[in-house]
């Protein structure tokens, strides 16, 4: 509205531009207030109500539950699960999609149809992801393997077969290789176009300046990358911090793979108390809010910068 | 049926409320007056849409049809096993106070949750009314009843403690018979992993366990323990559920190291696929075994496997039960009870269950109707000196909350092998189920 404010003043107030305008958002404004923010709202009264099955009254319990939901045998886990995979899908995703991006930047014979096969399994949904891992990660030992280990043993290297996801320490991270797989190419798009937007005269500075290949990327590529970097970086965190279809196609509800997301629906479907699935639920939003609040702010000023 | 007039005003109704208008819905449900009820239409609620059971329920409903010439039937079914996306969806409709005119749940305290939110009605009346009274086993009608009520209909019964065995491996680890005690069992899993290459007990995903701790509570305390651990104020912290959960603890040793990546029909045909000894699992098992494919394996019984009752469990049925309720403001009221009066009648159970592959909760199904195992279940269902005991992963014994937490309590287990834990985490779950 500033700017339409600053450079047409008189047929601002003449032909009342605003209302159109106005009219156009206002459906997506309203259906947003009641939907995302309203059910956010609501979300969070159900959390602080106190109200652990679906008799009793909504009442008040002062944020209780917040707490009391660290007692639940199940909880940490669920935690830890979620951190170990989080830690394992975005730095894996990251690392990789960037490490296609540069092998894509050095130019590929068939670069087009490289670009399509890395980006191809984002068009995939974590549901049928799930479905044909959970076969390739069958744990069974050699005389009845299939998957992966069956492929391992095949080829006489019997020793990198392994129990995957069911490993009782670091199964997560195994349970984040599916996940790897489907988003790292949607990374190397992302770093791809962030490469291509290098002026190639910047290079060729860095080059004559005596710069190995390396170095450009390292001095010069990947730090004009960071917007990239980080936007990257939020959208994996968030679906990671939120993963549901990926676990449940795989493991389904078993403690071994139990992440926030399953437990909600656990506690509002199965134990029947809402309380403890929206707080579960809150908790989620608070996490994924810690990583895109400061991006936005982050990126609101820097536009202002600009 | 109401007078001629209002009859097209009926199918405009029928058209409104199947576009799922709650207000005119809400219209239908009459309070109290039997005679007045709609009847037009019956809605029915299931998860019966496997092979097997959806054609039972196609039979039941052709009975229906023939019996209700006026009540056009619509058959909700939603897929997915035992149940629990349809649960979900039953939820969420019941709270926006938008029921189906039946719904099926599992005879027992899976109810309690729409019980105490005054979702269903007590049928006590519907029973009395159509002499059900005398038809189902007394001991069945006790484990059913709340608060002196019962709120649902079994048109079903299955056998949760079926243990499922190969004979020829049985017979290369030497091993006689199926084993009489968990003890025994113990002994003859041993055999099996030193003497053989086989997996001694196969098992699916988490669930499967919790399947498996039923059966071995039941097996190592005795039905009369068994059921009290159910009652209120039940205690947990015994001598002798400990040493039942260190018998379980053992017995979990002798399990497939894949068991997480399979659900119970991959732990279940192990057993046919001579690759594992023994498995214990529901008789729902059967109809998988003996069916044709694509929905069964085609094995014959006796050759490729056997069945016996889970060890330390002769002499007692631990039964689990498909049922139908009555919810309040059902929209079509008379169409509903119609509707349970298909399913507690014995021509409705003898159509559904030999498709389905279970036996009729009534005592006096046609016994020439069921074959092979179910002749078998039947016998022992029907006779005299049966005990029975409910099961409680299949939502006769326990309430959501507990079903759950057990749930909680064995996954753990299964990371941590630590059985004072898993023992502390029952008693817990026990005491925090508010049943």
């Amino acid at each position: 509205m500033k700017t339409a404010d600053g450079t047409r003043p008189v047929r601002f107030r003449r032909g009342r531009k605003w209302l159109p305008g106005l009219l156009l958002v206002s459906p997506s404004i309203v259906a947003i207030g009641l939907f995302v923010y309203g059910l956010i709202f609501w979300n969070t009264r159900v959390a602080l109500s106190g109200k652990h099955d679906e008799v009793s009254e909504y009442g008040f319990d002062g944020g209780r539950n917040f707490v009391d939901l660290w007692d639940q045998p199940s909880w940490p886990g669920a935690v830890r699960n979620a951190l170990v995979f989080t830690a394992v899908f975005v730095a894996g995703a990251l690392l990789l999609g960037a490490f296609l991006a540069f092998l894509m930047d050095k130019g590929v014979r068939g670069e087009a149809s490289f670009r399509i096969v890395y980006l191809f399994p984002m068009a995939v949904s974590f549901i049928a992801t799930g479905v044909v891992w959970r076969w390739l990660m069958n744990p069974a030992p050699p005389e009845r393997a299939v998957g992966l280990n069956q492929l391992f043993d095949k080829l006489h290297l019997g020793a990198l077969a392994n129990d995957w996801w069911q490993n009782p320490d670091w199964g997560m991270a195994a349970m984040a290789l599916p996940a790897v797989w489907q988003m790292s190419g949607y990374v190397m798009a992302l770093y791809l176009a962030g490469f291509r937007s290098v002026p190639e005269d910047l290079r060729e500075a860095a080059r004559v300046d005596g710069a190995s290949e390396l170095q450009v990327y390292r001095y010069v590529v990947f730090p004009q990358l960071r917007p990239v970097t980080l936007s990257a970086l939020i959208i994996l965190g968030h679906i990671s911090l939120k993963v549901f279809d990926l676990i449940m196609a795989i493991a389904g509800k078993q403690i071994i793979t139990y992440v926030p997301a399953v437990a909600t629906y656990v506690e509002i479907f199965d134990r029947h108390d809402p309380a403890n699935g929206a707080t579960i639920a809150t908790y989620m939003l608070v996490a994924v809010a810690v990583l895109v609040i400061p991006y936005l702010v982050w990126s609101v000023r820097s536009e202002r910068v600009r | 049926m109401r007078v001629r007039a209002p009859r097209h005003r009926l199918k405009v109704f029928a058209a409104v409320a199947m576009t799922g208008a709650l207000a005119l819905a809400g219209c239908g449900a009459n309070e109290d007056d039997g005679s007045d009820d709609d009847k037009s239409e019956v809605e029915v609620f299931s998860w019966w849409t496997g092979p097997g059971e959806a054609d039972g329920l196609k039979a039941m409903q052709a009975d229906f049809a023939k019996k209700n010439p006026g009540t056009k039937f619509t058959n909700a079914a939603i897929a997915g096993g035992s149940g629990t996306q349809a649960k979900a969806v039953l939820a969420s409709r019941l709270q926006n106070n938008k029921p189906p005119d039946s719904f099926q749940g599992h005879a027992g305290a899976e109810l309690l949750d729409y019980i105490k939110a005054g979702q269903i009605e007590p049928l006590d009346e519907f029973f009395a009314r159509n002499n059900l009274y005398s038809v189902y086993p007394k001991q069945l009608l006790d484990q059913i009843t709340y608060k002196e009520h019962i709120y649902s209909v079994p048109v079903n019964i299955h056998r949760s403690n079926v243990l499922w065995y190969n004979p020829g491996i049985l017979e290369d680890a030497g091993i006689d018979g199926p084993p009489q005690s968990i003890a025994d069992f113990i002994t003859a899993l041993k055999a099996v992993d030193d003497k053989t290459d086989k997996v001694p007990l196969s098992l699916g995903a988490q669930w499967t366990a919790d399947h498996l701790l039923e059966n071995v509570l039941l097996g190592s305390l005795g039905t009369d323990a068994y059921n009290a651990l159910w009652e209120p104020g039940a205690v947990w912290d015994t001598p002798a559920v400990t040493k039942a959960l260190h018998e379980f603890g053992q017995i979990m040793r002798y399990t497939t190291l894949e068991a997480a990546s399979t659900d119970w029909q991959g732990a279940a045909k192990a057993v046919v696929d001579g690759k594992a000894a023994f498995n214990i699992m529901g008789d729902w098992a059967y109809g998988y075994f003996v069916g044709e494919a694509p929905n069964g394996l085609g094995k014959k019984l006796d050759t490729d496997f056997k069945y016996a009752p889970s060890p330390g469990t002769e002499g007692t049925y631990m039964w689990l039960s498909d049922s139908f309720t009555l919810p309040k403001n059902a929209p079509h009221r008379g169409g509903a009870i119609a509707w349970l009066k298909e399913v507690s009648s014995k021509e409705g159970q003898d159509l559904f269950n030999p498709k389905k592959g279970s036996i009729p909760a009534r005592t006096d199904g046609d016994k020439s109707l069921y074959t092979g195992y179910l002749k078998y279940a039947l016998e022992r269902w029907t006779s005299p000196d049966i005990k029975l005991a409910g099961s409680f992963w299949h939502g006769v014994t326990a309430n959501n909350k507990w079903h759950t937490d057990i749930d909680t309590a064995v996954g753990l287990f299964l990371q941590n092998k630590d059985v004072g834990k898993l023992q502390q985490g029952l008693v817990n779950a026990a005491k925090n189920s508010g049943q």
